[in-house]
């Protein structure tokens, strides 16, 4: 289990060691996420990146306790959320919240708009009445919405409009931290940037912490302050975003970028293929995980799980072979 | 999953829709007169259900008497239609039974994981005897009335409610939408009403359906064993239990009991058929 240094005493969210494993068949265990750490400080956007099956939304949940975790600790506030009984977590979950990938199941059909934002209002106990349906509207108004919008139901509007109304949900309990769930994977391409500007635009004036869950870099280069890459449940590289962007030094991470389109069609593509897909979660390989698809695996990537090493500037890179990558290219 | 989160939107045409198509239109305006006659029955007709006429026994179907006389000289017309009365209600009380146990069960199953194992066991326990004969060991074990005979069709019948209900709910739990209300600390009890139930209504009223013709069987089933309802209160299965001894000189009594129970019936399958493709096309690929 390695701890993240703590110095920054900014940190809103320190995660160490989380583990969740699922039982599976016969016996069997799904490691979905292993020895995961990593801080998120007041104010800033972290990307938790990663192909499907990376664990990056098991991840995500199990920071809310959607999901329990396995092993772990996650000190929120300087409390360990992951270590306090069910109704003592109560008290925590409207300072933190989650926006969904999936904007059409996210929303309940049988509640207009208006009983589904209330829904979140009952949870902090915001009084009903005027005060309340002026709220209501304040926080549609909020996501870009009209306060009328409040009567409809959620088949009366667009996945964009959809995803704002799950936005302003999240919002409406003030929460300071909130995980969102590849808010924009399922919209059009169009739609995705209004969406990304609007999330953006609401971090800076709340203020808000937030866990930036997505499988598309460019929209993490984007929007977040920190990356933080998965594969197969482990986290291969974090870093500030500048790093990590700018010079990755995980083979995985290069690999990602590299099968990144970029919008710019006379630049040369340094091609890193990926072979294979992902391999299962429950029986997942020994050492480095990411060996049996990476490049430059050698016997000794078998041997041991790598430890991530910090390279500077608060950026970690878990491959044994990283500084000797580092020198050859 | 889309079959289940329907948009409410679509209820106000439901009706349109049902009737737009031959089989369900036709089961929906039968079972409407089916009830209307059993409602309006002193209107329709001019005699008592329980007047005896020891002139008029075993009258064979005459203008005066439409549909015959029984042994008692009663309008076997007449008896038909407050029989009606007794066998609708009976079997929709069968409904609401079953539907409130079995939405109990079902959503104690479909909800708690832990729950799901010892309540499947006994609601397929309950699902592996006869209907019949589990219905008469329960009416023998609590007595035979009205109360117990709906209590013990309930039982029955619950099983089949539970299991629409638990697979229905499964499905719903695992929606984001559930998972929001997690995250806001939403009772669990407010889950399982405002996001669960609210959105399994359309298999429920199918599955309602299906359960009320099967009711109305089992009701004249056990009327017709002499294990139900006091043999005094019409109902179609009494009549058809009665006629059976004069079936071949006076075969009119019997027959009008079961030909209302087999249109009944029918038109309640072919409306819970029809309900069942509007509504949730999923179960209709299952069965």
């Amino acid at each position: 289990m390695n701890v993240p240094e703590t110095n920054r005493s900014d940190a809103l969210l320190t995660v160490s060691g989380l583990v969740k494993r699922f039982p599976a068949r016969n016996g069997r265990t799904v490691h979905a996420v292993e020895d995961v750490s990593f801080e998120i400080r007041r104010g800033t956007t972290v990307g938790l990146v990663g192909e499907s099956g990376s664990g990056k939304t098991t991840a995500g949940r199990t920071l809310l306790r959607l999901i329990e975790p396995t092993e772990g600790q996650a000190i929120f506030d300087g409390v360990d959320i992951f270590a306090l009984p069910e109704k003592q977590m109560r008290a925590y979950r409207q300072r933190m919240q989650i926006i969904f990938q999936d904007p059409f199941s996210s929303l309940n059909p049988r509640m207009r708009v208006e009983a589904i934002i209330g829904e979140a209002l009952d949870a902090c106990n915001f009084p009903k009445g005027e005060r309340r349906k002026a709220r209501i509207g304040e926080l549609l108004t909020l996501v870009g919405l009209q306060p009328e919008h409040g009567r409809r139901f959620p088949h009366e509007f667009s996945g964009g409009q959809r995803q704002r109304i799950g936005i302003a949900r999240a919002l409406a309990v003030e929460p300071e931290f909130v995980v969102a769930d590849e808010p924009v994977s399922a919209l059009d391409v169009s739609v995705q940037a209004q969406v990304l500007n609007l999330l953006s635009d609401l971090q800076q004036r709340l203020g808000l912490t937030l866990l930036f869950i997505a499988h598309d870099l460019s929209v993490v280069e984007y929007l977040c302050d920190e990356v933080v890459v998965m594969y197969l449940g482990r986290i291969m590289e974090r870093g500030p975003a500048r790093a990590v962007y700018g010079s990755p030094r995980h083979p995985y991470t290069k690999a990602l970028l590299a099968t990144a389109p970029v919008p710019d069609p006379t630049r040369k593509r340094t091609r890193v293929p990926l072979q294979g897909d992902i391999p299962s979660p429950i029986d997942p390989p020994s050492g480095c995980v990411f060996r049996t698809r990476c490049p430059h695996a050698i016997d000794a990537c078998a041997q041991t799980v790598p430890q991530a090493e910090h390279i500077g500037e608060n950026h970690h890179v878990a491959c044994i072979r990283q500084s000797e990558l580092a020198v050859a290219s | 999953m889309a079959a289940i989160a329907t948009g409410p939107g679509k209820t106000p045409n439901l009706l349109k829709r049902l009737l737009a198509r031959p089989t369900s239109a036709a089961g929906l305006i039968t079972i409407t007169l089916v009830v209307l006659a059993a409602i309006l029955a002193p209107l329709l007709t001019a005699y008592n259900p329980a007047q005896l006429s020891i002139v008029n026994r075993l009258s064979p179907p005459s203008p005066e008497f439409l549909l015959g006389t029984d042994d008692l000289g009663r309008d076997v017309f007449t008896r038909m239609l407050y029989a009606g009365r007794t066998s609708l209600s009976v079997a929709f009380a069968v409904v609401i039974v079953a539907s409130l146990l079995g939405i109990t069960l079902g959503l104690i199953a479909g909800f708690f994981r832990k729950a799901d194992a010892p309540v499947s066991r006994l609601i397929d326990a309950l699902m592996a005897f006869p209907d019949i004969l589990l219905a008469i060991a329960l009416v023998a074990a609590l007595g035979a009335s009205a109360f117990n005979v709906v209590l013990a069709l309930g039982i029955v019948y619950a099983p089949r409610m539970a299991r629409v209900v638990r697979a229905s709910t499964l499905v719903i739990r695992e929606l984001p939408y559930v998972e929001a209300a997690r995250a806001l600390a939403v009772p669990t009890r407010v889950i399982l009403f405002r996001h669960v139930l609210r959105n399994i209504t359309s298999p429920l009223l199918v599955q309602g359906t299906f359960i009320f013709a099967q009711a109305i069987l089992a009701e004249a089933g056990l009327s017709f064993l002499g294990v139900g309802i006091s043999p005094d209160i019409p109902t179609w299965g009494t009549m058809i239990s009665v006629g059976r001894q004069f079936m071949n000189s006076a075969g009119w009594i019997l027959f009008y009991p079961g030909l209302a129970i087999v249109v009944t019936v029918l038109a309640l399958q072919l409306l819970g058929d029809g309900l069942r493709d509007l509504l949730d096309p999923r179960l209709a690929k299952d069965i």
